[in-house]
């Protein structure tokens, strides 16, 4: 069970909602994920073409908690700004901070990512900060009081997986918070890399919305993020550099 | 009256005097929408009573994909 603030929900896996071919499909993925949380952004709405499909039109939004993003801002003050707008909605009281700080890696701004974390959560907002996977900075913001501790696993929506997973294991064995991994995983095998380190949750978008197949992909995740947490719960074998049988050593003057 | 929503500047019609008003008029009044005026954030209560001016700065947000 994944416990974020007040709130506690079966499945480890958060869902983007962005860059689906389809809405159809979009639905489809989603209930094949199996996820409870699912992100959303913030935009200016197009008042001149208002019957253009909305995706959180489609859905039962009693049946997932939303995690609005803050995505787009660059400073502290704007990321407060779209967190409140998003909150002024009435559907939700989480928000996921995102301050962007280089445009080029869409790697987060840490100064701005904790400056916003405090005025939200100061707010009563649930907050859930996205933030390079910097120890130290992990720990800031667990003293500030954040719900969960988003480090990413590599740039947004590159699909490199884990391109650290010694940084993860840090903040993740000092964690008071949920560890969830955001951004940057391409395959199951990186989810489940994510949960065997110990991570409590994974979120993603790209991975599944832009898979030639993203219902399947959706699947999959689910059961990757399952697998490796059931892995993690086993406790795996620690490695060894030479072999040591499997088969009994005795009764072998068989051979 | 003359606002500017979204970024543009927009006339709108002299019926148009309130939040709830200005949503109609945009067939907008059933979506998820947030509005701000003049960065203040409009609770959804308020529609029917608050007022629009010239000049206003009216931002008209709602939640669209995203990770």
């Amino acid at each position: 069970m994944l416990q974020i603030g007040p709130y506690t929900f079966q499945s480890r896996l958060l869902l983007g909602t962005g860059k689906y071919p389809n809405i159809d499909i979009q639905k489809e993925a989603v209930e094949a994920s199996g996820a409870e949380i699912l992100t959303f952004a913030v935009r200016r709405m197009n008042i001149f073409e208002p019957n253009q499909p909305n995706f959180l039109e489609k859905i039962d939004v009693t049946k997932y908690k939303l995690l609005p993003n803050t995505a787009g801002a660059k400073t502290a003050e704007e990321a407060v700004r779209i967190a409140r707008l998003a909150k002024a909605s009435g559907l939700c009281d989480m928000v996921k901070v995102e301050v962007i700080g280089c445009d080029r890696t869409l790697l987060p701004d840490p100064v701005e990512t904790l400056k916003a974390t405090e005025m939200l959560l100061e707010e009563g907002f649930i907050v859930l900060p996205y933030t390079s996977d910097d120890v130290v900075l992990a720990k800031r913001l667990q003293q500030l009081g954040c719900h969960a501790i988003m480090p990413g696993a590599s740039p947004i929506g590159s699909g490199q997986g884990i391109i650290n997973p010694l940084h993860i294991q840090f903040i993740i064995e000092q964690a008071t918070v949920p560890v969830i991994i955001d951004a940057g995983i391409g395959g199951p095998a990186d989810a489940a890399l994510a949960m065997e380190l110990g991570a409590d949750g994974v979120l993603l978008n790209t991975a599944v919305a832009c898979a030639k197949d993203p219902v399947k992909m959706a699947k999959a995740m689910k059961l990757a993020i399952e697998a490796g947490r059931l892995g993690y719960e086993a406790g795996r074998i620690p490695k060894r550099r030479y072999a040591t049988a499997s088969s009994p050593l005795e009764g072998m003057s068989i051979v | 009256m003359r606002c500017i929503i979204n970024g543009e500047t927009i006339e709108l019609p002299h019926h148009v005097r309130t939040v709830a008003q200005l949503l109609r008029h945009f067939h907008i009044h059933e979506k998820i929408a947030i509005v701000e005026i003049n960065m203040d954030i409009v609770p959804k209560d308020n529609y029917e009573q608050r007022a629009i001016a010239d000049g206003d700065r009216i931002e008209i947000v709602h939640f669209v994909g995203g990770g």
